[in-house]
């Protein structure tokens, strides 16, 4: 008894990572399944926004994964898919947003801010280091020399 | 007190940004999550799916050609349905409003149910439990009411429930004209 019951744990916990998988999908050749699962990782999913369509369970994405699959299987091409999609709803659908006017400084915005970071940076080093060389001018320099002679006045007295 | 000056004006100006964004989201005037329609001034796309009432029959969209008519997409898992259905009962009744509903993602049983207790406000309703016709039209929540004009050419699009609001600037003005021309 004991042995079956431990069998049968194992098979429960051989058989997760397959139960968490998306649905199983039979494809007429390894580029149709390159294919799926290429769209599927590039897709999002509309309800939940920060998820692509492989990642999400939510029954949208369920539905545009098949929507996606069928295509596949109708032997349509990559970009077909992807306009489908697009047409449909946006751009946005794209976790890749292609580079063209409106997506600009989405691009180039990242370097934009390390290029006002890099300038910063370089002006607090040069103003750090002007600082430093000129630590002590002519003026402190005299009022240092005559409060340490006053001093040495007293000492004397 | 200068060296504070520039970050406190930036929290200040962050702060009152957001405070301005929430307060637009709060009145339902802006939503971040919201996905523009690719649909407005374009041709709709056609759909033909079992009808909810009488499944030996279909509902399609082009036999509405010549019409100016509204398509709400809704299901009875979804509560700003339920919430704008007193509403389009009150467009379908009072302002005869046609509206052709498409029942989404849901079980036949609980929609006919729905639709026998609240009242039901659409001419025809289509059945579309996997999505066909929903990706097709670029739907993605429920509820949402596209206006779609006699020659098939999309309108208007509301993403959410309609209410008196939204119908007056929004909808109401392509029913006037719809009506004024013929």
């Amino acid at each position: 008894m004991k042995r079956v019951m431990i069998l049968v744990l194992f098979a429960l916990l051989a058989s997760g990572p397959g139960l968490a998988r998306v649905e199983v999908k039979q494809f007429d050749s390894p580029e149709q399944e390159e294919r799926y699962d290429k769209l599927v990782t590039e897709l999002r999913c509309l309800v939940c926004q920060n998820q692509n369509l492989a990642d999400s369970n939510a029954e949208l994405a369920v539905d545009m994964r098949r929507k996606t699959y069928e295509m596949v299987k109708q032997n349509k091409s990559e970009k077909e898919i992807a306009d489908f999609m697009v047409a449909r709803y946006g751009e946005f659908v794209l976790y890749r947003p292609p580079l063209n006017s409106s997506t600009l400084l989405l691009w180039g915005g990242p370097f934009i801010i390390l290029l006002i970071g890099v300038t910063l940076l370089l002006r607090t080093i040069r103003k750090r280091r002007t600082v430093q060389t000129d630590a002590i001018n002519e003026t402190d320099r005299q009022a240092a020399a005559a409060l340490l002679d006053s001093d040495s006045d007293k000492r004397d007295a | 007190m200068t060296r504070a000056a520039l970050p406190l004006a930036i929290f200040l100006a962050m702060a009152g940004l957001f405070w301005y964004v929430l307060g637009k989201m709060n009145e339902g005037e802006y939503n971040p999550r919201d996905v523009p329609t690719q649909f407005i001034g374009r041709e709709a796309p056609a759909f033909s799916l079992p009808n909810l009432l009488d499944p030996t029959k279909t509902v399609s969209s082009t036999a509405m050609r010549g019409r100016t008519w509204l398509l709400n997409v809704w299901g009875t898992w979804c509560p700003e349905c339920w919430k704008e259905h007193e509403y389009l009962l009150h467009l379908a009744r009072r302002e005869g409003v046609p509206i052709i509903g498409i029942n989404w993602r849901d079980d036949a049983d609980e929609a006919k149910a729905m639709l026998a207790r609240m009242g039901n406000p659409f001419e025809q309703v289509a059945f579309d439990p996997h999505s066909d016709a929903v990706i097709d039209w670029g739907v993605y929540g429920a509820p949402e009411t596209f206006l779609i004009d006699a020659e098939g050419t999309v309108r208007e699009k509301h993403t959410g429930a309609m209410t008196p609001t939204v119908w007056r600037e929004k909808f109401v003005s392509h029913f006037a004209s719809a009506k004024a021309t013929p």
